[in-house]
């Protein structure tokens, strides 16, 4: 359990994906204007990467890794240089799914989420989580707990900005750093926040 | 060379540069540039499979059925990478490992499927070509930029040559090492943008609120 926690506070905080890999930026300055809309996109982000991680987990350890295919009696076979396309059309579908789940069952949350859903798929944050617990081969709790504590940081790096983004309208910026300029120094200034939790262990 | 073909290749180099002007693909400008050789090669990566996507989905465009195309996009562009992977595995593995992750998520690079998506659909297959490919410099010359900045100032070094002596070694430079951590990439793609703006206005955004000097003579 103390390793599920460290893990998680790990991925939290001190390995966020936001801001200490910097994974998912795209979107991460686009659309933090509005803690509102943040909060929508953190919130799909959290989901899909609780989804997909361990979703790609079990793919590539039943099917890619090398010696994964003996229960097919081809034990010699090793496909994981077909890794990174075979996650990307997992998080592809996964996301589909979702979307259409949702639409069908929870129209209410579907609404909310909106178009952040199917951008989600091309958001370097989901693949980038994915590649890590390959990188790192965590186990399925690993993955479950690591895929749901990093989605977790990128919301809160994203809701965070975009907190400091709306109090920053008010103030007086030099023209040329107006909007994405003085955007990318208070990502910056975040980013060596944050690094004062490296070292945190439990 | 035809002003078109001059347009589509240099007009991304600074005018309508992916990073600082589009905004796309700024992870890997961000993460991989603490030193030049990762970011050159990182840029030739990226460069590669842009000219190339771009080429191949320009030359299947009219057979890609217009619902499942950014399927398609994406199984091109995870194909090419792929194999720009494994080049940079059997090559140059020691640069392959500094870049780790990075490499793979060329395929969720804005950049790629944004140039797929926004250009190849609509072109033929060498203009799409020319256009990855000065896109894929435009990027580049930000990466280079950042990586030849924070190793030299950072390190006191280039390519993994000396060129500051360092005071560690009896030398005269004393390191910054706020260089050689992550949130120095934000601040220097900053000041980039500053700079860019500050020469072409047109790019400058209008602030939500300004600052007015009011005069209210009527309440003294």
């Amino acid at each position: 359990m103390e390793h599920y926690v460290n893990l998680a506070l790990k991925a939290l905080f001190v390995e966020n994906l936001a801001l200490s890999f910097f994974l998912g930026m795209c979107t991460f300055l686009a659309i933090s204007k509005k803690v509102e809309t943040s909060l929508g996109l953190g919130i799909a982000v959290v989901v899909v990467q609780t989804i997909t991680v361990p979703a790609n987990n079990l793919i590539y350890n039943y099917l890619l890794k090398g010696g994964a295919l003996e229960w097919a009696g081809l034990g010699g076979v090793d496909l994981s240089f077909l890794g990174l396309i075979t996650y990307i059309g997992t998080v592809a579908a996964i996301v589909q799914i979702l979307e259409m789940f949702l639409d069908r069952y929870v129209p209410a949350l579907y609404n909310a989420l909106g178009i952040f859903l199917p951008l989600i798929t091309v958001n370097c944050a989901i693949l980038g989580g994915t590649l890590f617990m390959v990188e790192r081969s965590y186990t399925f709790g690993e993955s479950v707990v690591y895929g749901f504590a990093s989605g977790a940081g990128w919301a809160l790096a994203i809701v965070l900005l975009a907190g400091i983004r709306e109090k920053l309208k008010y103030s007086d910026v030099p023209a040329g750093l107006q909007g994405l300029g003085i955007t990318f120094i208070a990502a910056g200034l975040m980013a060596m926040v944050f690094m004062a939790f490296s070292g945190i262990q439990l | 060379m035809k002003s078109e073909t001059r347009k589509v290749l240099f007009e991304p180099l600074v005018v309508n540069n992916p990073i600082i002007v589009q905004i796309l693909g700024i992870c890997s400008a961000l993460a991989i540039t603490s030193k030049l050789a990762p970011a050159v090669i990182m840029s030739i990566a990226l460069t590669v499979v842009t000219a190339c996507s771009n080429a191949a989905i320009s030359a299947i465009r009219h057979y890609i059925p217009n619902n499942i195309r950014i399927i398609v996009q994406m199984t091109i562009i995870a194909s090419l990478v792929i194999v720009v992977d494994q080049v940079l595995r059997a090559y140059a593995p020691e640069i392959s490992k500094q870049l780790s992750v990075f490499v793979g998520l060329i395929i969720t690079n804005c950049i790629v499927l944004g140039r797929a998506e926004g250009y190849a659909m609509k072109n033929p297959v060498w203009p799409s070509f020319l256009d990855g490919l000065g896109q894929g410099l435009g990027y580049s010359l930000i990466l280079v930029a950042l990586g030849a900045t924070r190793e030299l100032f950072g390190f006191g070094s280039l390519w993994g040559h000396q060129i500051l002596p360092l005071v560690s070694e009896g030398g005269w430079y004393r390191p910054n090492s706020l260089m050689t951590l992550a949130p120095s990439a934000f601040f220097l793609v900053a000041m980039i943008i500053w700079a860019v703006r500050t020469w072409k206005h047109d790019q400058q955004e209008s602030a939500d609120y300004t600052i007015q000097v009011v005069h209210r003579t009527e309440t003294q």
